[in-house]
Formats: structure tokens, sequence, C-alpha cells
């Protein structure tokens, strides 16, 4: 369960520091912000950029030892046998002594890059999170999660990665192609330019191939996401599958995404091995050349073997990184657009925060108001809730009531400032909820939603996550009081057990009863039941009902429910139509009052008949 | 339980401590990644599947040894241009004979190394789908009892993360016969060369190899780890991304910050520990290859400086050496992905040998739609636990034409006499009869075709409305859907929606209200036009408009239909021609609602209790009617 294994002493406060780090350099373009936030590591990216400069030159240095090694070897360098012996052992010596040396160096020049990448990474997924966790409820409403997953995944590795594939391999690329390119241009220039003839064709190549299968690959994507959700749906759905005997209707779905996705891995294999192919070949055409006219030089005594083996081995060490030149520019084209979605994502401003100056929200008596509250979700050109007003005290229960898309939810949202309002204002004790601090204000309010998420852990985390200290002893009681208790008793390890998507699966009714249990454990002011026993039977319900009254006494409780059996009891009953408060009273007041309330009632008590229920509208 | 004292939110006893009742994603990745590298009964099951491609993998095999050939030659022909070229005066004929040699050998590389890629990459793309799609098939035949049991994330990791690793190795291993060729290519080459020199460089050779099975074991377990937290991180992530409506709402932002800070800096310090395992690798092949470079440039230059070598032969050996620890390294990797694999390959083929139970028997009848539409229960024992029966003896007639509606508290066995009649389940006694046919006498297909049924909670596939409605019937027209969605009242919605009935339901219809994928699930049924109508009317809440919407969409879908109806709400109870009250698997009572009511038992109780729907009952006051009931 101690996810924090002894490591490195690190304090609470270096997340937050990091965080802000990431939020540094607004305004700058994606890849010198990158750049710039990865050199934050200065000793060890310094490290990194020392150590590949130097495995770069110890790697040049080798093809030159080896031609020597061979020209001594043929005591080409007239020196006395013994001189020449004395000679190759230095040869021998040194050779040995700088292969050591450059592994060593490559060890350094790799693991600090990495180094830096994960390090940038751990900073940036800190950043993206927090970000996440602060965005209010209308970001998400407009954004897919699973386009902010991608995001936080792919995105945030295209910044990463930059470091070390991107900024490092420029450095490494750089100076073996022009240093290699100063030696043996020097050395000789006809032979030199031979030698390097390949490298414009493998870099273009390898650049091009590098783009179009980066772009096949989110389209390759793309299609296996299309493949996923067919096979996905089909296994959630397989009683509807089966239920109209669609095997046949499936599998040929199946095919269909499948056949396109294929195509496409085809298409990449092809793009793969093309340029890969041509690539080697107009390598070993360059050496071919090397070796004709060089061969030649050597014969007319121009050039030395060892000069020529000399020039083979530095083709063979160069072709590797020019090889590698595509990916380079691809790390470069990844990082851009990558770091514009990602950073965009992160500058962006947060809609609902606290005020300058805003203090915690102070709990006397507990009344919250509504007053002449008015309010329209972004971009919607009608308004949600025209002109809502009402005050309940602590103790009372206020039911809400009105046809899908009338506002009741909305209200729920509102006292919480899932979103702000348009105008008017909400007040607990007096204070506008807008003027308080955000997380003393929803201390104070608990809603209880429909679809509340279940989190991969254990029922007994789940139900204390509002308030993780809960004791054992309360969070027992509130499961009883939410009537979970029994059905917990009975799974494998009782409140130990693992639920959710890793997990054992609750059924809709009880994922409601646990969340009702989640607000139980809090002790809020204000308590909403946003729909939140829909797919409870009545009987539990009642059961529920009961055990909560005596939690009821010091809060407001406001209940929204589509079955009056819910709310009937309630002090204050409110009925929503198209946002505004159509009729308010008690049920024996709104039942005396005969109107839309009345109808309602009289449509889900007995139904006789289907025309009693068009008398209701 | 009575008094509830209420004590203030517990709290931390110090800044700074960790909560003891949080944390953030899950814990540990459940599934075992690396068994046994060679286990033959699943080597056969994967043949299988790469069998009908034999042909391009043997053209690929004989494609990698020519490429292997060409980089073994590759440096001889060099050698062997400085010996007989380019010393002792030069030779210009022989010059153009090697560089003609190394042409041949150039070409050769790049037709044979195109040949096998392209060959090997699709064979494993093919191969990949092709067992996704045989694993695919087979779930659509294996029991409904074993999918009720089985998650479907398992399911998708299976047709997924197992496939992928499958053709990892797929890719992989052909390139390895390639690999173990060059590296006896270049044992040979070099003790052909020179015996001792060659000895003496190879002597490297086994020192790696004896670093990588001691590297092996730790290393792997080092990327194992990084692997592990990096997904548990993303999981984190996932979850904090999808679950942050509920964050927000219980003001868990700092908690959960603070785990997934620790999730995260644990990820940190795991891929910094596999990236040191990945790097140290590094000083020591280059020392090795030092070693050997160093070996050959002082002993082969002795012995060329006294004749007894060639200086061609040291220039050739000096390329070998440059080459030769790759192929150790790729085999060493080979092992792991192996390991792989095989517990891939397991876990395929435990979901291809996942028995078939219900299958079509070899004389099986088409049921056609001249059939009369009856269905009937005669004396039919049932239980998903052959030991615990749900429906206990039951026997009962629909006659054709008639609605009849199944009521019982929950348990009673409404929705397994339901799924009975669709053959989704084998009876353990007695049988199941449609149009006068035992179910299990007739085929799968037509029994479909000719009993629709709606699920209780509406499934709807991401496509547009049109194609949800119109479904597996192919021939139904845009007219047939058209007048199907009007039939059941969700023309009005769907004409309001952005496209009509071309718009898109997105992530199953999550932008529909229930009761609005109720109907659509309804005109799905209805364009299916069987002559049974099996339905599980929903119990959950919907707003009463919408309410009244469905039961008169009900009552179109079924005229003219047989229909059995597990009903809930009275309003459909009451509409039914017969009322079938069953209670612990048994039929305690049978006849239309005034007769019931006559009766004076569970039902007329249940319905005296003034509720809307029997479900909304409580256990205990169903209790009373039972035992009031039983008195009488």
């Amino acid at each position: 369960m101690a996810t924090l294994k002894a490591g490195r002493a690190r304090s609470r406060g270096d997340a937050r520091v990091h965080v802000a780090a990431v939020h540094d350099g607004v305004g700058r373009s994606p890849l010198i912000r990158i750049t710039l936030f990865s050199l934050r590591h200065y000793w060890q990216a310094s490290l990194a950029i020392g150590a590949t400069i130097i495995a770069a030159v110890l790697q040049l240095m080798i093809p030159r030892l080896l031609g020597h090694a061979v020209d001594q070897a043929q005591n080409v360098i007239s020196v006395a046998a013994d001189g020449a012996q004395q000679a190759l052992l230095w040869s021998a010596a040194t050779l040995l002594l700088v292969s050591v040396a450059r592994g060593f160096f490559t060890l350094v020049q790799n693991y600090y890059s990495e180094s830096v990448g994960h390090h940038v990474g751990y900073e940036l997924r800190l950043a993206f999170y927090d970000k996440v966790q602060r965005l209010s409820y209308s970001y998400h409403d407009r954004v897919h999660s699973g386009d902010l997953i991608t995001l936080g995944l792919l995105d945030l590795d295209g910044v990463r990665m930059f470091f070390s594939t991107g900024f490092v391999r420029t450095i490494l690329l750089t100076v073996l192609i022009g240093v290699g390119a100063y030696m043996l241009l020097t050395t000789d220039v006809v032979l030199g330019l031979l030698a390097l003839s390949f490298v414009p064709f493998v870099a273009w190549r390898s650049s091009v191939a590098q783009l179009l299968l980066r772009g096949t690959w989110i389209v390759l994507q793309e299609k296996l996401s299309v493949l996923t959700r067919v096979m996905e749906e089909n296994l959630g759905g397989i009683r509807v599958v089966r239920a109209f005997s669609s095997q046949t209707h499936e599998l040929g779905k199946f095919d269909t995404a499948s056949a396109a996705a294929l195509d496409l891995a085809h298409e990449r294999v092809m793009i793969r091995v093309k340029n890969t192919s041509m690539m080697t070949l107009s390598f070993f055409v360059a050496m071919g050349l090397v070796l004709w006219v060089g061969g030649h030089k050597v014969i007319a005594g121009e050039m030395t073997v060892g000069t020529l083996a000399s020039f083979l081995t530095f083709m063979t060490i160069l072709q590797m990184p020019v090889r590698q030149l595509g990916l380079m520019v691809n790390s470069f084209a990844r990082a851009d657009t990558c770091g514009q979605r990602f950073y965009s994502f992160i500058d962006q401003a947060e809609e609902i925060i606290d005020k300058p100056g805003a203090l915690p929200l102070k709990i006397t008596k507990g009344t919250l108001r509504f007053e002449d509250v008015h309010f329209t979700y972004p971009g919607a050109a009608h308004p949600t809730l025209t002109g809502v007003t009402f005050e309940g005290r602590a103790g009372q229960t206020i039911g809400i009531v009105g046809a899908p898309g009338s506002g009741k939810s909305t209200v729920a949202h509102l006292i919480p400032r899932f979103y702000d309002v348009t105008s008017g204002r909400i007040t607990l004790d007096g204070q506008d909820i807008s003027q308080v601090t955000l997380e003393s204000l929803r201390r104070q309010v608990a809603v209880v939603q429909q679809d509340s998420f279940l989190f991969t852990t254990t029922i007994e985390n789940n139900i204390a996550y509002g308030d993780p200290w809960a004791k054992e002893t309360k969070i027992e009681r509130a499961a009883e009081s939410a009537q979970l208790h029994n059905y917990i008793m009975g799974l494998p390890s009782d409140y130990d057990t693992v639920v959710g998507e890793r997990g054992v699966s609750l059924s809709g009714g009880q994922r409601q009863r646990l969340a009702i249990a989640r607000s139980l454990v809090l002790r809020p002011a204000v308590m909403v039941f946003d729909d939140s026993t829909a797919a409870i039977d009545a009987g539990t319900e009642h059961r529920i009902r009961s055990a909560i009254k005596a939690y009821a006494s010091d809060r407001v409780t406001i209940i929204i429910a589509h079955r009056l059996s819910s709310l009937m009891h309630a002090d204050l009953i409110l009925f929503l139509d198209d946002g505004k408060i159509v009729e308010r009273g008690s049920h024996a007041e709104l039942l005396a009052e005969g109107g839309r309330y009345r109808a309602l009632y009289d449509l889900q008590t007995r139904p006789t008949d289907i025309d009693i229920g068009e008398a209701a509208q | 339980m009575s008094v509830i004292e209420e004590d203030e939110r517990d709290s931390a006893t110090f800044p700074g401590q960790r909560p003891p009742r949080a944390s953030v994603g899950s814990h540990k990745i459940e599934e075992e990644v690396f068994g046994k590298a060679y286990d033959p009964k699943t080597v056969r099951r994967i043949w299988a599947f790469v069998k009908p491609f034999r042909g391009k993998i043997y053209l690929s095999v004989a494609a990698v040894l020519v490429f292997t050939a060409t980089q073994l030659a590759i440096p001889l022909i060099i050698g062997w241009a400085i010996d007989g070229a380019m010393v002792a005066g030069g030779n210009a004929n022989n010059l153009m004979i090697a560089v003609g040699a190394f042409a041949v050998a150039v070409l050769l590389n790049f037709g044979a190394s195109y040949v096998q890629e392209t060959q090997v990459g699709q064979v494993a793309e093919n191969v990949l789908f092709e067992m996704r799609r045989a694993m695919f098939a087979q779930l659509q035949r294996v029991s409904l009892s074993f999918m009720d049991k089985t998650e479907v994330g398992r399911l998708m990791s299976r047709l997924q993360g197992d496939v992928n690793s499958m053709q990892e190795f797929l890719e992989t291993s052909v390139i390895s016969v390639g690999d173990i060729v060059l590296l006896i290519g270049i044992v040979v080459v070099l003790l052909t060369l020179d015996p001792w020199l060659g000895l003496l460089t190879l002597v490297t050779m086994p020192i790696l190899f004896i670093v990588r099975i001691f590297w092996l074991p730790p290393a792997k377990r080092a990327f194992w780890a990084a692997h592990e937290t990096n997904s548990l991180t993303n999981g984190a992530m996932a979850e904090g991304i999808n679950g942050v409506r509920t964050v927000q709402n219980l003001e868990r932002q700092q908690v959960n910050f603070d785990l997934y800070d620790d999730k995260a800096y644990h990820n940190l310090e795991t891929q910094l520990t596999g990236s040191k395992f990945a790097q140290v690798m590094v000083p020591i092949v280059d020392s090795l290859t030092g070693i050997s470079m160093a070996t050959v440039v002082l002993v082969g230059g002795s012995l060329v400086l006294n004749g007894s070598l060639q200086v061609g032969v040291i220039v050739a050996f000096l390329f070998y050496i440059q080459r030769f620890f790759d192929p150790i390294r790729s085999l060493t990797m080979q092992y792991s992905i192996m390991q792989r694999a095989m517990t891939s390959g397991r876990r395929i083929t435990e979901v291809l040998d996942l028995p078939v139970t219900i299958t079509d028997k070899p004389n099986s009848v088409q049921l056609t739609s001249d059939m009369d539409g009856s269905v009937a229960f005669h004396d039919v024992v049932f239980g998903y636990d052959p030991e615990r029966p749900v429906l206990k003896h039951v026997s009962f007639r629909v006659n054709p034409g008639e609605t009849v509606a199944l009521v019982g508290p929950t348990g009673s066995g409404k929705t397994s006499a339901m799924a009975l009649v669709h053959r989704f389940y084998e009876v353990q006694g007695g049988a199941v009869l449609v149009g006068g046919h035992d179910v299990r006498n007739v085929t799968q297909e037509s029994l479909g075709e000719q009993v629709a049924m709606v699920l209780q909670e509406p499934f709807l596939f991401t496509g547009t409305v049109f194609d949800n409605i119109r479904y597996n019937k192919t021939s139904a027209t845009r007219e047939d859907v058209i007048a199907a969605a009007k039939a059941v009242g969700a023309h009005e919605f769907i004409e309001r929606l952005p496209d009509g009935y071309d718009s898109k339901l997105e992530q199953r219809g999550s932008n529909l209200s229930l009761g609005q994928r109720q109907l659509l699930s309804f005109a799905r049924a209805l364009v299916a036009d069987a002559k049974i109508l099996v339905l599980d009317e929903a119990t959950a809440n919907i707003d009463s408009y919408t309410e009244r919407q469905i039961q008169k969409a009900l009552e179109t879908l079924l005229e003219g239909r047989t229909g059995l109806v597990i009903a809930h709400r009275l309003a459909t109870i009451r509409g039914a021609d017969r009322i079938i009250v069953l209670q612990s698997g048994e039929k305690i009572e049978e006849g239309n609602h005034d007769a019931l009511m006559e009766l004076g038992g569970l039902y007329s109780r249940l319905y005296n209790m003034n509720y809307a729907s029997f479900d909304d009952i409580p256990d205990e006051l169903v209790a009373e009617a039972n035992a009031k009931a039983a008195s009488t």
C-alpha cells in the first residue's frame, strides 16, 4: 500500500514548485519552452550534453586508430620492426582505452538524457493532473474524457521525449556528421565526398519516412480504436447481440473495422521497408564507390590501405546516426504539435476560482437561500433557470420535481459552485457563495449524484472518499444507513473488497447506495440528493430515508426525484418547469391546489388508464 | 443506531500525514506475464494460424539466409580487395572483380532485406488479425453463462494485449533465425581466416554471453517494474479524469494530488532504475569490442609484420568485430519476447478452447414465419447452478397473438424464463416450445429471427440512429425504419436531433435520455418484425411524459404478435390478456386481472397496496401479503 518507497528525501512542497515551473514561459513557442524547461535540470543536462560531445569525438577517433594500426602492421611508416611492434602495442592500448572511455561517456550521455526526460515527464504529469482537477464542470462537459487521456499520455510523452530524442540527438549528430565530414574531407576531398554521398539521401528518406509513419500512425490508432469499440460494444451488449441472433452481422462489423486497420498496417510496413532498404542500398553504393576509387588510389600509391580502411570504418560508424536523422526530425515535429496542445491546456484560464481575498465560509445557523437566481449554460441560447428563489433552514427538507430538462439538477450543481450563477445570488448564512473560498464551500455542500463515480479501491476507501480520515465505525454506520452494510458483509473480503473497473462491479442501485454512504460520512450543512435513488427500489429507499432522518436535524436536505414517493414528505416542494418554479408548497397543499403536481401524483399512483396521463399535460 | 452522535470530520493529527483510507488508481496488474519460453502445445496452436502463410514464411527464411550471407560476405570482399588488389603493387583487374562482387552482394542484400521485411511484417499483421478474429468469433458462440461471469475488460486484454505480444514475437522470430546464422557464420569465418587470431578475438563472445545471462533476470524485472508503474500511474491519471466530478464534489483534490505525486515519483524511480539497467550494457559491450579490436591490432598486426598474415584479413576481422555483439544482444532479448509470447499464446488458446455448449443439432429445422407463434413451457426446470433451480416445474402456454404478463417479486425467476424462450441457456428438465418446436430442435439463427427481445436496459451501439434501429435487419429500408420510429413515437425526438436519423449516438447513446433509448430499442424490435416478442419492462424511473409514450409504444409493439412481458407497471399488467404470477420459481396464480382479483391471492393483495409498480412494494409488505395469501 505504501507507494512511497524509501528513496531520496523529497519534500511535499517540491511537487507544487514543479507545477509552478511548468506554468512558466507562457507565450513562448513550445519548442523553446520545452527546451528551457528541460534545462532546469541543469547539472544532469550539462552532464548529458558534455558526455555526448566527448563520446562522439571518441567514437570518431576509432576509425583513425584502426587505420593507423593497419598501416603500422604493414610497416608503411618505415621504422624498425621492433619499433613497429611497439607502435602496434600503443595503438592497441589506445584503442582499448578509447573504446572503454567511449562506452563510459555514452552511458553518461544516454542515462542523463533519459533521466532529464523522466524528470520532465514526472513534472509535466503533476502539472497535468493538477490542472485536470482545477478545471470546472463546464470544461469537462465540453471536452471528451478520452481526448484528455490522450493529451495526458501521448502529447505529454511527445513533450517529455524531446530532450533526449530531439535536443541531445541534434548535438550528437551535429558533432558526428560535422567533425566526421571535416576529418574525411581534410584527409581526401574526393574520397571524402564519396564517403559522405549517402548522407543527404538517407537524411531525406529517413525524415520523409518518419513523418509519413507518424501521419499514418495517428490514422491507424483511430482505426484501431474503431475496432476496439466494435469489440467492446459487442461484448458489453452480448445479450442484445444474442437476442437478435446477429452474430453474423457483428462479425461483419468486426471484419470491416479490422480490414481497414489491416490495410493501413500493411501500408505502414511498406513505407518502412521501402525506405530502410533504399537507405541501406544507398549506403552500400557509397561504400562500393569508396572501395573502387580508394582502391585505385591505393594502387596508384596515393593512399595507404590504412587510410582506406579508416574511410570504410568511418562510414559504418556514420551509418546509424544518419539513419536516425529522421527520428530527430520527427521528434521536433512531434514535440511542436504535442507541446502546442499540452501547453494550451495548461495555460487556459480556470473558470471557477476563489475571488481575491475570499474568506472561508462560516456556518452559524445553516440557512440556504436562492435569491432570484438565473442561469444559462455557457454557449446555450436559452436560460436553464429563471428567477429561482427559495429558502431552506437547517433541519428542513426541500423537494424539487419537474420534467427532464426543467433545470432540477442545475439547482444542485449551483450550490457547490460547479457552475457560477449568471445573475442573482446564492447565500449560506448570508454569505454569497461566490465570495467564500471554494474549498470551505464544498466541504459544507455534499451532492449525491445519480451517476457517482466508483474508484478502483476498497469499498471502505470508496465510502471514506470525501474524508479519508474517517474512522471505521463511522464508515460502517454510513453503510448501514445507506442499506449497504449487509451486502458488503456478503462480499469476499467485506469492507476490503476492491470494487470499480478492476474489481467487483456493483449494480446501479448499489452504486447509488454507496454514493449516499459516501456523503453520510461527511458533515455538510447542505446535502443534495440529485436523483440519486432512481435505481434503488422503493422499499430500500424508504428504509434509507428513515435511517438518515437522524442525520438531517442540523442541515438543509434537498431531494430531486422523479418518483414522488421520494420527496412527498418534504417541508417544501418546488415544481420546476422550464427553469421556473411554477408550484410550491407542501405535499398536502400542492395536492389540494390540484395543479401539475396533483396530476403527476395521480399518474404515478394509479395509472388505470393512459388518458389520465394525458389530462396531466 | 437511533441517535446518531455526529462527531466532527475526522482529520490528520499532524499536517502532512497520509490519510489512512485513500489511494488513487489501482496497485497491481494482476496477470502473469512471463512463462515458460517454450511450450509445444501453445506453439502448435499458434502454428495453425501461421500455417496458411507458410509459403511466405519459408520465402522470408530463405531471404534471411541470403541477407545474412551477404552480411558475412561484405567484410570478406573488402579484405580480399585489399589483399588481392591493393598491396604489393596492386592489381586493377582484381579490384574490378572485387568491386563487382561487392555490387552483387549489395544487390542481393537489398533484394533479400526487402523480401524478408515485407513478408514477415505483413504475415505478422495478418496472423494477428486472424487470431483476433478467431477469438472474437468464438466469443460469439460461447454460452452466456460464461459471458455473464467474465468482465469485458479481461476479454479485451486477451483480444488486444495478448495478440499484440504475439505479433512482436512473430516479427522478431524470423529475424532471430538470421541472428543465429549470423553468429555461427561469423565464428566459422573468423576461425577459417585464421584459427588462432579467430579464437583470441572470439574470447570476448562467451564473456558477453555470461554477462548477459546474469544481467537479464534483474534487468527484466527492472524493465517490467518500470512498465508496470508507468501503467499504474497512467491508470491513476485516467481515473482522475473520469472521476473528476466526484473528486471536486467531495473536495479531494489536495489528497489526490499528493497521492498521485507519490505514484508518479515512484514511477520516476523505477524508470531511472530501468534506464540504469539498459545503459550499463553499453560500456560493457564497448569495452569488449575494444578488447577484441586491440587483440586484432596487436596479435594480428604482429602476424602481418612477420608476414604470416595478410593485412586484408585484419581489416575483415575489424569489420566483423563491429558487428558480432549485435546478434547476442538481440538473441537474449528474444528469449524474453518468447516467454511473453508463450504466456499470451496460452491465454489466447484458452479463449479459443472455451466450450460452446449451445449448438444447432445436426438435423435441426428452420423456424419459418408461417409457424403459429405460440410459446409453451412444459414442466421446465432450470438453474444457473443445477443444484439450486430458479424455475421449478413451470408449465404455461402463450397462445398465438396473446399477451401474457409475467409478474412476481424479485428472484421469482421471471428473467430466466424469458431467457429460456430464446435458448440463452439450456433447460435441465422439461422443454420450451416455440411454434410447437422444442427450441433445441430448431436452428438458433431462425429462432432469433422469430423471437424478438427487448431487454430491461436499452443497449445502443455507437453509430447513427438509423443504424441502431435497423441493426442487423439490413434488408430494412429507410422508410421501414422511419415507420417503426413513428409507430413507437420516437420519430419526433429523432427529427429534432442535429442530423435526424443520421445523427451519431455518442458512447452508446449517452447523449439521449433513458426513455429515448428505450424507445429506440422498441423501434429496433419492431423493425426486426418477429412473430414473438419477449420484453423485460424497464424498472428505472422515467419521467411521466416519456413513461406514457412508452406505454403507447408497447401497445403498438404487441399488436398482432405473441407477447411475453415481464411487467412491472400496473398499466402494462392490466393491459395483458393473461397474467402469470411467479414466486420462488413456481407458478402460483394464472388468469386475467379480474379473475386474479377475484381469486384474492398474492396478486390481488399486492394490487390493493396501491403502489405504482410491484417493484415499489417494500419486501416486508410482500412477505406480509404472501403470508396472508397463504393463509386464505
